[in-house]
């Protein structure tokens, strides 16, 4: 945290310590002004009361209002930044990590627990410790052993109680979160393997055991709530107990009615911002177990190192050489993903890539690329190591059409920009017309919105959109990752065909599970398991019994 | 409902709790005005220890109950929102994001927490506890009361009025604070998007701008938002000055004694507290309340149903128990046997589709024979499983098995001899011996293993850490796609009894080797039964001794298989 943010967070802290304090001083002032007026003293000697009164009553208002803008601004300030790191953090490559879109949506959320912090619980302490110290402080100049009673009083309430909520909280979710994640789990079952479950007649045994699952939950959540119960009795029983305390010590030492009234009365008023801290210490537990979780994401290491001084981007026509390129997921053990592929893509060269699902077609696009870290062989660009140069740099040879392409919150021409934000409309209507999305983004329209998760896009225009991107961006080397999956039969052949069209004289490597088209490539690889067990133009391929030809039967088969 | 009458019951008690700990107040408030004056001698102060053990002895009673009220209506909704989704069917489920289900059912209910342990009590009291206060300053002190009684309304008042003023100022910040962390979400979401495109770094910036932009219009709205609350504090601190001060004029005069000064000094906040604190949770359970329309939501939808789904027409009141699964008629039990399923004229429509998922189709299938349903994806195959199934039923024509109309079945005892292996088959979270013997629970380990076995299966399944008791992890991570559909068939194995084999293609996605065994394991299979095989490679087709072709809804061809594949080269 920066400077300027220590002294914003200081505004908001000394504005909610002066509304506190107003609230405390009101009811001083109202309470001296009450008992002295009792005591029948010239009006005179009640102005400055009356005056005291009005002004803390004024002053509470304004104060709280002051610090509900300060610190809102404070929270919001401090969750960009972290944000920003989250960001950062994240836009070196990533390793796979479990849980795919919950966990980024978890990510998100979690950066949210910094304003919490903020304004549910710094604020409010550090307010709440101003104010119990000027109580303090006014019981030790009119009398010291009332002054201990509150300290103790409100040590009880404002540091025992919350720190017994906080250590409660963080056992309770230890214990309840393996109880929501069960019945997450029978969730999920009944709601995905519905179709199962109502074929096997195992519907009502699977319901069953989601009902325990409730019932299970139910029963941990209701014995939570005792921590919050107890803290709430203890917060009263703490405050009563004081103020009684303090009644008695001040009448024992004989003080006066006056001081009396302002000594009990201000040590009730000061436990007011003190008793929501019991609260704010059953949420510190989600919240350090947010922050501990974006600290993780923070110091995890990117999948790929960078050069320390990476060498100069190659340029003009590119070859890219690869070989015997071994590459192994994170912690996988058995048989690398890729396992001793060799190929090379002179320019021009159109290679595709096929193989049933797994082969590891797409992890050898993600070696291309910069994305996954061979465990072995090399990568050449013009001769040059693809691990020498930086991987922003090798992304901007070699990218396109990846795996699972995104479309964003925000107009369709900003969507198809992001790949070209210099292009003009000539270039965005030929990126579009290549993709075979003419009459879709006339239909749509350029500045039409494209909705969450491209939810108002259908697969097939996902994927001709993301396509246009990579035609687009128009890379030295073109890589595309099964651009016609879930394309209908006819729409997936006329865009293989119009692809092929775009990329003539591309340098291309095309991932496939279909082969319509495949006899205009220069060459055909299959893998399978990460292994090249067949290479060559399709008219050999069809030939030779194998993979290939089997795949090509049952296309031929399921085309009418 | 007996748990809904205990919830109500524990709903009572958190109220009624809170209610006597608000009035409990106004006791102590009343020994504390007498000890403080002097009236009561020091020996009261027991009496206010003991009124402060009372409310402590109370709000753990609230906050125990609330707990309980909580605990019990998000079990209630819970327990209710799982009946419902095993009504809606497979069919129907498909049609909801099932994401969202899941965590509606979890996080989304406890959304509900701060509407029903806070919000709830919170207008108990305030309905009680001001009138009472009123009350008691009135038989106090007139002048007082008449104050207290007039600012009083001012706070629902000027609420109301600040609050309605900056209702579509707010409520257009507040969407665009959730559009904010949706840009921050998309843009992580789009990362590997941006990355491939070299766009990400510059991204960041955009994320910075849109935070700032972002956090100065969420201030300006915030300065006229936070009024509202600016006015009510003012008006209960402002009430408390214009009460106090007189007080101390006519104290001065001899016309008030000191007790009554000190209750009504006491008393006065606490007429202002309930209506602000009513304000403050009201806006703290407002998220909950759309969780609460959103699990309603679910709940209630049961009136559109779709002709082509399974649950009938009766089911279009709230009423949640009946069962929709089973079909409403169902009286005849399914012919002993090997019968003969005839689609007579079906058409299949989907609600919100236009065309027909299956269009007048009519297709004969006898006891024993193989069918293999070849066809583009989309082209209507796997709805002609589900209507064999029953997951769907016909919007017109009938599926006839044997000369009974399906409709007229007993659902569970016709499924109950059929096995089936759906295209993504779901493996649960429990052992594999739990997810073989799915069909049969009554399935010894030995019967698991002859299944595993004949499903190829048992190889790979003694190789996992605790064999056939290895946990399943969520949606079957831990195994492969062609193991995952071998378990699933070596469920249908695991049910000797059926007599008709339903498989939607059981070898997409799967590795030529997996394919093998996988074919081997359905020839095995369906040797002596029916099948009906939604098949697109070869080896697969192979297998039956029909090959009919479905089309955008429609069957285009019925031949005999093609045993020669040389032949369509």
């Amino acid at each position: 945290m920066n400077r300027r943010m220590g002294i914003r967070l200081g505004w908001a802290v000394l504005a909610g310590a002066a509304a506190d304090l107003a609230g405390l001083g009101l009811i001083a002032a109202a309470a001296w002004l009450i008992t002295r007026a009792a005591e029948q003293p010239p009006l005179t000697a009640l102005s400055v009361a009356i005056v005291a009164t009005r002004a803390f009553a004024t002053g509470k208002g304004v104060f709280r209002y002051a610090e509900r803008l300060t610190g809102h601004d404070v929270a919001l300030r401090a969750q960009a930044g972290t944000r920003e790191q989250l960001y950062e953090s994240l836009i070196p490559p990533q390793r796979p990590r479990h849980g795919g879109a919950d966990l980024l949506s978890r990510m998100v959320d979690d950066t949210e627990a910094v304003q919490d912090l903020l304004v549910r619980c710094l604020l409010p302490a550090a307010a709440a410790a101003l104010t119990a110290l000027a109580a303090v402080v006014l019981g030790l100049f009119v009398l010291p052993v009332s002054a201990l009673a509150l300290v103790t009083g409100l040590v009880v309430a404002g540091v025992l109680l919350p720190v017994v909520t906080a250590t409660a909280a963080r056992r309770w979710s230890a214990r309840i979160a393996p109880a929501r994640a069960a019945l997450a789990g029978r969730v999920t079952d009944l709601v995905h393997g519905s179709a199962d479950l109502a074929a096997y007649g195992a519907g009502d045994r699977a319901l069953d055991q989601a009902r325990h699952a409730d019932t299970a939950l139910a029963t941990l959540e209701r014995r939570q709530a005792r921590v919050h119960a107890l803290a709430l009795a203890g917060g009263t029983l703490t405050q009563g107990l004081t103020v009684a305390a303090i009644v008695l010590l001040a009448q024992d030492a004989g003080v006066g009615s006056v001081a009396t009234a302002v000594l009990a009365l201000t040590a009730l008023v000061s436990f007011e911002p003190v008793l929501p801290l019991a609260a704010a210490g059953e949420r510190m537990a989600g919240i350090t177990a947010a922050l501990r979780r974006l600290k993780d994401v923070r110091s995890t290491s990117p999948a790929v190192t960078e050069p320390s001084s990476p060498a100069p981007v190659p340029a003009g026509p590119l070859t890219v050489e690869v070989e015997d390129l071994v590459v192994r997921h994170p912690g996988a053990q058995g048989r690398p993903a890729v396992d001793g592929v060799s190929l090379t893509l002179t320019p021009g060269r159109r290679v595709a890539l096929v193989g049933p699902s797994g082969a590891g077609k797409s992890t050898l696009l993600a070696a291309l690329m910069r994305l996954a870290e061979p465990e072995s062989g090399s990568v050449r660009v013009n001769g040059v190591d693809i691990r020498e140069l930086a991987s922003d740099d090798v992304r901007t040879l070699m990218t396109g059409l990846t795996q699972d392409p995104y479309i964003f919150q925000t107009t369709l021409r900003d969507n198809l920009r992001l790949a070209g934000p210099d292009a003009d409309d000539e270039g965005l209507t030929r990126a579009v017309r290549e993709a075979r999305l003419e009459h879709w983004v006339e239909r749509t329209g350029w500045d039409t919105e494209l909705g969450e998760d491209g939810r108002t896009v259908s697969g097939g225009q996902l994927q001709r959109l993301a396509l246009a991107r990579a035609l687009l961006y128009d890379p030295p080397v073109l890589l595309l990752d099964e651009p016609a999956e879930a394309l209908d039969e006819t729409t997936a052949d006329g865009l293989m065909a119009d692809l092929l069209d775009a990329t003539h004289d591309r340098t291309t490597l095309l991932v496939t599970h279909r082969l319509s088209g495949l006899e205009r490539v220069d060459e055909i690889i299959v893998l399978e398991e990460g292994r090249v067990i067949q290479r060559g133009p399709h008219d050999r391929l069809v030939t030779e019994p194998g993979y290939y030809r089997d795949l090509w039967e049952s296309e031929v088969l399921t085309r009418r | 409902m007996r748990a809904e009458r205990s919830v109500r019951r524990h709903l009572a008690v958190t109220l009624a709790a809170a209610v006597l700990a608000g009035l409990l107040v106004l006791v102590q408030a009343e020994l504390l005005a007498g000890v403080l004056s002097g009236r009561f001698a020091v020996t009261a102060l027991t009496g206010v220890v003991a009124v402060v053990g009372l409310r402590a002895l109370l709000a753990w009673t609230q906050g125990v109950f609330a707990g309980r009220t909580a605990t019990g209506v998000k079990s209630a909704l819970r327990q209710r929102l799982l009946g419902r989704f095993q009504e809606l069917g497979p069919a129907r489920l498909t049609g909801h994001r099932s994401g969202e289900l899941v965590t509606l059912t979890g996080r989304g209910l406890d959304g509900l927490d701060p509407y029903l342990t806070g919000y709830l009590p919170a207008i108990a009291v305030a309905g009680v506890v001001p009138l009472a206060v009123l009350i008691r300053l009135f038989t106090a002190d007139l002048a007082s009361a008449i104050i207290v009684l007039l600012t009083l309304p001012l706070i629902p008042i000027f609420g109301a009025l600040v609050g309605m003023t900056t209702k579509a100022v707010t409520e257009r910040q507040f969407h665009a604070l959730s559009r904010l962390g949706g840009h921050f979400l998309d843009v992580v979401r789009g990362l590997p998007t941006l990355r491939a495109f070299g766009r990400a770094r510059y991204q960041a910036t955009v994320i910075e701008r849109v935070a700032d932009a972002h956090r100065s219009a969420t201030m300006r709205t915030l300065r006229v938002a936070f009024l509202s609350s600016l006015v009510l504090e003012l008006c209960a601190s402002l009430s408390l000055a214009l009460v106090a001060v007189p007080i101390g004029l006519r104290l001065l005069g001899g016309s008030l004694d000191l007790t009554t000064a000190l209750l009504v000094l006491l008393l006065a906040p606490e007429a202002y507290l309930p209506l602000r604190m009513m304000g403050t949770r009201f806006h703290a359970s407002m998220e909950g309340v759309a969780a609460a329309d959103a699990a309603f939501a679910v709940l209630d939808r049961t009136p559109d149903t779709p002709p082509g789904a399974t649950a009938s027409p009766t089911t279009a009141s709230p009423a949640i128990t009946s069962p929709a699964i089973t079909s409403p008629g169902a009286t005849s039990a399914p012919p002993a046997g090997a019968a003969r399923i005839h689609l007579d004229d079906v058409t299949v429509r989907y609600p919100g589709r236009d065309d027909a998922a299956l269009e007048h189709v009519t297709l004969t299938i006898e006891p024993g024979e193989h069918i293999a349903l070849v066809g583009e994806s989309g082209g209507g195959k796997s709805t002609l499983l589900h209507l064999v199934l029953g997951f769907v039923t016909p919007s017109a024509g009938r599926v006839l098995i044997g000369e009974t109309d399906l409709r007229d079945l007993d659902l569970d005892a016709w499924r109950a001899s059929l096995a089936f292996v759906p295209q993504r088959p779901h493996l649960f979270t429990t052992s594999v011996a739990d997810n073989i013997r799915l069909g049969a629970p009554s399935a010894s380990l030995e019967e698991v293993r002859r299944a595993a076995t004949a499903a190829h299966a048992d190889g790979f399944v003694q190789r996992l850490p605790a064999g056939y008791d290895t946990q399943v992890g969520e949606r079957g991570a831990n195994l492969s796609a062609g193991q995952r559909q071998r378990i699933a068939l070596a469920r249908a194995f695991c049910r000797p009894g059926a007599s008709v084999l339903l498989l939607d293609e059981p070898t997409a996605r799967l590795d030529g080797r997996s394919e093998a065994a996988v074919v081997a394991a359905t020839a095995e299979l369906s040797r002596g039964r029916t099948a009906i095989i939604v098949a697109h490679r070869p080896a697969m087709i192979d297998l039956a001794d029909r090959v009919v072709r479905v089309h955008e809804g429609r069957l285009v061809s019925d031949t005999a298989a093609v045993t020669d594949l040389g032949s369509l080269r």
